[in-house]
């Protein structure tokens, strides 16, 4: 690992200097290289730019900023495998707050994130996690006696651009899902006059986040992101089309029960609910925890957490898209998947794909909650 | 010395929102007010879902404790519907718990605790010959080496050099409470960046069975993992190989880097010993049933009641004791403020009266966080790893006593030293101990089933709605690495009608009674407790990180004519 350097990254020096200081290979230096440039969906031939680029930066200054959240976005941070996280704070950046890791309490605490956010007004990166209560001016979440939404409002002012991390940050969450008791809400509907990025999931993979922090030091910019402003790298694709029981799908061979035999062979999720259907995110790709595993791998289904409104539209967890019905397919739901494998093309997938979202947005429209019952109680219910 | 007001605000190093106000007067706290200032509402969310769906909801109450309020949830909902879950999820679920343990145990120690005793700053003048000497003298550790502490030391020294401190800013360096010798920092300071890579490896056995961690899949019914060991997409050797292959490095850690680090450091602090006892009641649910929740007789670590530090006695632990109070709390009771009530006719009406922000100080406020206040028979108690350590001890738990009685001999003090800030650091690096060994027990259940041919992991009797009564109702309980908790469950026509948890940090944090009464945290901070520097609350620090403070939220649920359905306080 190139970063494991006894030399620090003095202040004011490039990376490139730094690494040369710290007598760090320029092989293990590319390889790191290589692996960020295919986790920025780069391909491995972009790693010489990626070299050179890291290698200009200097190390960047972050504020993290914990909202109303569960903390479960930290820890995800805190499982990445390359750099990890004593790498990241010791050698790649300058984590100035970090309410979870810091040494200094109260004042101190405070202190040091007003006097590096005054010393490098414009120029830092923000990372915030949690959502903002806005219900009842914001009583419901307090520090340092102050709203957390007029900490944000300050430490955004002075930010160069901001990462919203996990689904709080994104769009409010669990706490958001209805009734949203302390109306709370997302990043991107308190900041308006900011780029954002949407690092989305409950909690997201940890290398996401590392990944675009690496992308915004390489590139100088943000990465390009889709409509929910979920950088494109990581979320370009949906679970479904990159899943590793596809075929399963493809082959009409379906998981019925859990632990059934369908199960200890490994099939397709779908008609227990799995959501990966519906569902943008790096999961198949970058696994979670060092590669080991994820959670359609583990057999359970996909809950749809990368995407924004999942508790209200993606529950109840265990009952099967009745949408995947807009395909147009008649009959047996067996048969669905047998009818893509012959006749849809990448097209007819993705356009479906959008069918999905669609009507899962109506239906949260709506404001209803979805209806309770067995997996075989959908609309296909003829399986 | 005149009395001085101290606000700590944000504690950091925890997970949560908790400020903390004190009254200092010549060098000891005089008074102590715990504020918990963020509210989720997370339980209002709850009604009308799927139960089988409800797990994963409470899981996101914490991100730091991930898994624990997922377990809870699926036994209370298995409770309800008399569903048996097979032996191996039962064991799967005791080697996820445990290992959620060890982790949160040894996270908590270096990277929120440890910064509380290590100064930093001291380890740039230690001897790393010395420091391994030191080091070695204590454990068989392969990176005790002076070659290892030397390069951690030139990494900090040149760290420090760049003036860009970032996560060490600001901190008490060179406090006159800091104790340990350079070279005893420097080992410290080497094993907290060990412990970072250390724990993301071990956490991997969550990833295995539940795909990914924080926030790992659960199911009611069992776990969703299916054994085959002749597929590649299931639970196989290859998996089974790599858990175990955590569990060893789980226990070699735990036994040869935490556990003495944990002893070292000790011994410069045993004054610690008479400070910050605070509450001396103490409760514990039990954990790690052998085969079914519902079997406390098999439970690892035995429940029950220790009052007023009387280790001779272990009062029965029952839920249905329990009442809470809201004198203090942002909250309303229809019948009045002052009356106690069982969480099961529990009431929430959210009702802010504090200062408008920003404020400067919440002493002097009849009502001042989002924290209500448990109490068993009216009394305050501690729970977590102190409470779980001395019931078993009292109870006369074999694996408990002796290793109580290690560490006490060790340390050479008394029992009742275990009543401080130190006892409630030392019980979590015993029970870490107990669990890591614990771990190779299941595993080993498990390899003996799968190998007799039992590979089941799921119930499916229950699974469908339709099988299900029309109305029931379930206790699920877990103690959990901050303490005891509970979900209640109320399920009608399929759905859920009432959902209700009451976490560790509520019990610890809870402000002041009807009575009067101090909450944990409050009562352990004017315990023969000092403060030399108000403006540098270091010991304040030491207490309150002792308790390992989770405080994500407090929770209610109102139906659509305003009447109360269920409440629940989380954080």
């Amino acid at each position: 690992m190139f970063i494991r350097s006894a030399e620090p990254w003095l202040d004011g020096s490039t990376l490139g200097e730094h690494l040369e200081e710290s007598g760090v290979s320029r092989r293990s230096f590319l390889e790191f290289c290589a692996e960020m440039a295919v986790i920025l969906g780069l391909g491995s031939a972009a790693a010489p730019s990626v070299a050179q680029a890291l290698e200009a930066q200097q190390r960047p200054t972050v504020i993290w900023l914990e909202m109303q959240e569960c903390t479960g976005c930290v820890e995800s941070v805190l499982r990445t495998e390359a750099p990890t996280i004593g790498d990241l704070v010791l050698d790649v950046i300058s984590l100035d707050y970090s309410e979870t890791l810091m040494a200094a309490a109260g004042h101190a605490a405070e202190k040091a994130r007003a006097d590096s956010m005054a010393k490098h007004k414009g120029s830092y990166l923000l990372v915030v996690t949690g959502s903002v209560p806005t219900k009842e001016d914001g009583i419901y979440c307090t520090m340092a006696g102050k709203t957390i939404r007029q900490h944000l409002e300050e430490a955004a002012a002075g930010a160069a651009a901001i990462i919203a991390v996990g689904a709080c940050a994104h769009w409010g969450s669990v706490q958001a899902a209805r009734p949203n008791p302390t109306g709370a809400v997302g990043v991107r509907d308190i900041i308006k006059n900011k780029p954002i990025l949407n690092i989305a999931g409950c909690p997201p993979i940890g290398d996401t986040v590392t990944a675009t922090v690496v992308h915004y030091l390489t590139f100088g910019r943000l990465p390009a992101s889709d409509h929910e402003g979920r950088p494109l790298f990581a979320y370009g694709n949906r679970i479904h089309d990159q899943c590793s029981r596809r075929a399963h799908f493809d082959a009409g061979q379906y998981v019925e029960n859990f632990d059934d035999e369908n199960a200890r062979r490994g099939w397709c999720l779908y008609q227990v609910g799995c959501k990966g259907p519906a569902t943008y995110s790096p999961c198949p790709i970058t696994q979670w925890n060092q590669r080991t595993n994820w959670p359609i791998g583990a057999g359970h289904p996909c809950i749809g957490c990368t995407e924004p409104y999942f508790w209200d539209t993606m529950a109840p967890f265990y009952q099967r898209l009745p949408e995947v019905g807009g395909f147009g397919v008649e009959g047996r739901i067996d048969s669905i998947g047998a009818t893509l494998a012959v006749g849809a093309a990448a097209g007819v997938v993705a356009h479906a794909g959008m069918t999905v979202m669609h009507q899962i947005r109506r239906r949260r429209s709506t404001n209803q909650l979805p209806e309770s019952g067995s997996p075989s109680s959908g609309e296909t219910n003829d399986g | 010395m005149a009395s001085t007001k101290v606000v700590i605000d944000p504690i950091t190093r925890i997970e949560g929102h908790l400020r903390i106000e004190v009254q200092a007067d010549a060098g000891k706290i005089s008074g102590s007010w715990a504020s918990a200032t963020m509210f989720r509402g997370i339980e209002t969310i709850m009604t009308g879902r799927d139960p089988r769906d409800a797990w994963a909801y409470t899981q996101r109450i914490c991100g730091v404790c991930t898994t624990v309020h997922a377990i809870a949830s699926v036994r209370a909902v298995e409770d309800a519907l008399d569903i048996t879950v097979p032996r191996n999820a039962n064991i799967i679920r005791n080697l996820v718990h445990g290992m959620q343990y060890i982790q949160d145990h040894v996270i908590h120690f270096y990277h929120l605790h440890a910064l509380d005793w290590v100064d930093v700053v001291s380890a740039l003048s230690a001897d790393p010959d010395k420091a391994a000497a030191l080091a070695r003298s204590i454990s068989p550790w392969p990176n005790n080496d002076a070659a290892h502490f030397r390069a951690v030391q030139v990494r900090l020294k040149k760290f420090v050099g760049t003036g860009q401190l970032g996560i060490f800013a600001n901190g008490y360096w060179g406090h006159p409470a800091y104790k340990l010798p350079p070279e005893a920092n420097l080992m410290a300071v080497s094993h907290y960046l060990e412990a970072l890579d250390w724990q993301r490896d071990v956490i991997r056995l969550h990833t295995v069975f539940g795909g990914k961690n924080p926030h790992p899949n659960f199911l009611v019914g069992g776990m969703a993992s299916a054994i085959n060991l002749d597929e590649t997409a299931t639970i196989n050797a290859v998996r089974l190989a790599d858990v175990q292959g955590m569990i060893r490095k789980a226990k070699d850690f735990v036994e040869q880097v935490y556990w003495p680090d944990l002893v070292a450091i000790a011994g410069f602090y045993k004054e610690w010993g008479a400070i910050g006892g605070g509450v001396p009641n103490f409760l514990a649910c039990g954990e790690f049933p052998e085969s079914d929740p519902r079997d406390l007789k098999s439970l690892y670590f035995p429940p029950g009641i220790i009052l007023d530090k009387d280790l001779t006695t272990v009062h029965e632990y029952d839920h249905k004791k329990v009442a809470e109070y809201i004198t203090s709390s942002w909250y309303t009771y229809d019948g009045g403020d002052d009356k106690g009530l069982h969480p099961w006719e529990g009431e929430t009406n959210p009702k802010y009266t504090g200062p408008t922000p920003p404020y400067e100080y919440l002493q002097g406020e009849k009502k001042y966080t989002w924290m209500k206040a448990p109490r068993y028979e009216g009394k305050a108690m501690q729970v977590g790893p102190l409470a779980r350590m001395l019931v078993g001890y009292a109870s006369g738990h074999a694996d408990i006593k002796e290793l109580v009685g290690a560490a006490l001999g060790k340390l050479q003090v008394g029992p009742a030293a275990l009543f401080s800030t130190l006892g409630r650091t030392a019980a979590r690096g015993i029970e870490t101990v107990l669990v890591a060994r614990k771990m190779e027990d299941w595993f080993g259940q498990l390899i003996a089933n799968v190998k007799a041919g039992d590979t089941a992991t799921f119930n499916k009797d229950k699974w469908d709605p339709s099988r299900w009564p029309k109305k029931s109702q379930g206790y699920g309980y877990l103690d959990a690495p901050r303490g005891a908790l509970g979900h209640w469950v109320q399920i009608e026509d399929g759905k859920i009608a009432r959902y209700q948890c009451v976490v560790p940090s509520t019990w610890n944090c809870s402000p002041r009674d009807a009575q009067g009464q101090m909450g944990a945290y409050e009562a352990a901070l004017v315990d023969n407790h000092p403060l030399a520097r108000p403006d540098q609350p270091l010991e304040i620090l030491r207490t309150i990180h002792s308790f390992d403070p989770c405080l994500a939220c407090g929770v209610h649920v109102l139906d659509a004519e305003g009447a109360l359905l269920a409440e629940v306080k989380v954080q």
